[in-house]
């Protein structure tokens, strides 16, 4: 089932589609900063873009700095939204389900595929970022953390992998939400919607004083927290409590997920 | 093949199917009647373990559903609700990914199993179009032949002969009496009275979410013990057998306690001329009508 899903996926133009507009965003910004040569004073703008004019070589992260705030969260809701509602919409849902296909192993399946859509976009946005940085802005080998110092060529590297580890999960979190909204809707817009209306709402409430006590447990409060892998030394403490809140957010989410798609009534 | 008893289904208020006792036998075809709403759909979605029943139990191939759907339903075919499909693939892309869904499809036969069920159903000529271009009856066929993919012991099909045209439903019930003829049980739920009447072996009628009927059609469509006489001597007929006419309309009588050979004999004594004369049986209709509204309205 797995395989099937992710044959869905890749067969699907609108996977294609969504990878190429969120690709298009950090191009149109490497293109506009190499025509112009005017970037962020380093402090303001998205992180990463003011060091970028001097070492091409960080665009990736620059990129990824970009995509996750608003761009990804979107493409991951409306893929997952999709994934159970979509199938209920077109009908195709009890076809699968009597074949049959387990409530629980196709929801699996299709976690499965919408993070290997996320893996795609987020592999797709750093090289093609990583290619145009390289080709289009500055080649100096600045290679240095966001505190000033100089980082060797290896440790940027695998720095780099863990931010994009951590930008997965982040999305992972955010796929689980939608995909509970899925299981409860047959509508997949519904179902995207709902799960972005919660971001909208964690987003709204951080920039709140008044809702300070809530703020550690929304689910958009360390999303950024990737920045701090590339301080000097690394500041560890909310990578970590970013990484601990996602798990929970995809263990009670796709938890609720499963209750409800497995005793629900498919009348679709 | 499939035994229910006690099915009830309550959605809310509603008590869409209420203690329904399906029987059906190995080798039948069965035809599922009723009207529009009433509750059709929702117990073959509770076979197929869909819709969960409120109470009573349901077994499916000997057993017990919907706990063991995974041995159970790779037995079975299924048509619910109309055909659906991924408007962007092409049918053949289709079938291939549902013969895949599941387990216990062994990936070297896909392909033959694929074009066999593509030949079966007719698809063979538009397999590579887009499903997006189908038609309504092509559509039909693509869910069909996903449903005979694994060879299937019980189909389960609801309303098949949907948005098929005369020589599509003609064609579509000499593949269904092939297949029954190969030894598959088939379950068919039509409101179509004249599609189950050509087809099925065995009928049951559901009325307001009550199995109201049950049996063989052979047993409903016996002889009522009345002989139907068309003749263009209607009145003469009519005073010849006086007493024994229970009805007479036109030309039309239909006559009582009376052998038909022995009628004929005596009427064509008589010198009357004889259109038409042979035992009356009672029409699916009929016995559908009599079946549903001899039952007492639900109050709401």
């Amino acid at each position: 089932m797995i395989a099937v899903e992710l044959r869905k996926l890749v067969t699907r133009p609108r996977t294609w589609i969504t990878i190429a507009l969120i690709d298009a965003l950090p191009t149109l910004v490497a293109v506009l900063l190499a025509l112009t040569d005017i970037g962020p004073r380093p402090g303001t703008g998205p992180a990463f873009l003011s060091a970028v004019l001097s070492d091409g070589t960080l665009f990736p992260l620059a990129a990824l700095a970009m995509v996750l705030p608003l761009f990804l969260p979107v493409a991951v809701a409306l893929t997952a939204g999709d994934a159970i509602a979509g199938e209920a919409q077109s009908g195709t849902l009890r076809y699968l389900l009597v074949r049959p296909v387990g409530r629980a192993r196709l929801l699996l399946a299709k976690l499965i595929s919408v993070v290997a859509f996320v893996l795609i976009a987020v592999v797709v946005v750093a090289v093609t970022a990583y290619v145009v940085g390289a080709l289009l802005l500055g080649d100096a080998p600045l290679s240095s953390s966001v505190s000033g110092t100089a980082l060797t060529q290896q440790e940027l590297a695998w720095r780099t992998a863990l931010a994009l580890g951590y930008a997965v999960l982040a999305m992972l979190g955010v796929a689980s939400i939608a995909l509970f909204f899925s299981t409860v809707t047959d509508s997949p817009q519904g179902a995207a919607m709902g799960a972005l209306a919660f971001l909208i709402a964690s987003t709204l409430l951080l920039t709140l004083d008044a809702s300070q006590a809530l703020q550690p447990y929304l689910p958009t409060r360390y999303w950024l927290a990737f920045v701090d892998l590339f301080r000097d030394p690394i500041l560890w403490r909310d990578v970590l409590r970013g990484v601990v809140q996602q798990v929970l957010y995809v263990v009670v989410f796709l938890g609720a997920a499963w209750a409800n798609f497995s005793t629900r009534d498919i009348t679709s | 093949m499939i035994v229910t008893s006690g099915l009830t289904k309550r959605y809310g208020a509603v008590l869409a199917v209420d203690d329904v006792g399906l029987d059906v036998r190995e080798g039948d075809i069965y035809g599922f009647l009723g009207a529009n709403g009433s509750g059709k759909t929702t117990t073959v979605r509770m076979l197929l373990g869909l819709v969960l029943a409120t109470s009573g139990d349901i077994e499916l191939l000997g057993r017990p559903m919907p706990r063991q759907a995974a041995a159970v339903l790779p037995r079975v075919g299924a048509l619910v609700e109309g055909p659906a499909a991924y408007g962007h693939l092409s049918g053949r892309a289709n079938l291939t990914l549902i013969d895949a869904a599941g387990a216990g499809a062994p990936r070297r036969s896909r392909r033959a199993r694929v074009d066999d069920a593509l030949e079966q159903v007719g698809l063979g000529q538009v397999a590579e179009r887009k499903v997006r271009a189908y038609s309504l009856g092509m559509r039909q066929r693509l869910g069909l032949a996903a449903a005979l993919l694994r060879r299937p012991s019980l189909l389960v099909l609801d309303e098949p002969t949907n948005g098929l045209d005369p020589q599509g439903i003609s064609e579509i019930r000499e593949l269904l009496l092939g297949l029954h003829g190969r030894g598959t049980t088939v379950f068919l739920s039509s409101h179509l009275l004249a599609e189950v009447e050509q087809l099925c072996t065995r009928v049951g009628v559901l009325d307001r979410g009550r199995l109201v009927l049950q049996d063989q059609l052979a047993t409903l469509q016996q002889p009522t013990g009345r002989t139907v006489v068309r003749t263009p001597d209607a009145a003469a007929a009519h005073a010849l057998l006086d007493g024994r006419v229970e009805r007479l309309s036109g030309d039309r009588l239909v006559v009582a306690r009376i052998e038909p050979a022995e009628l004929n004999r005596r009427l064509v004594a008589a010198g009357l001329r004889i259109t038409e004369l042979g035992p009356e049986r009672r029409t699916l209709e009929q016995v559908v009508l009599a079946a549903t509204t001899d039952s007492p309205v639900v109050s709401p």
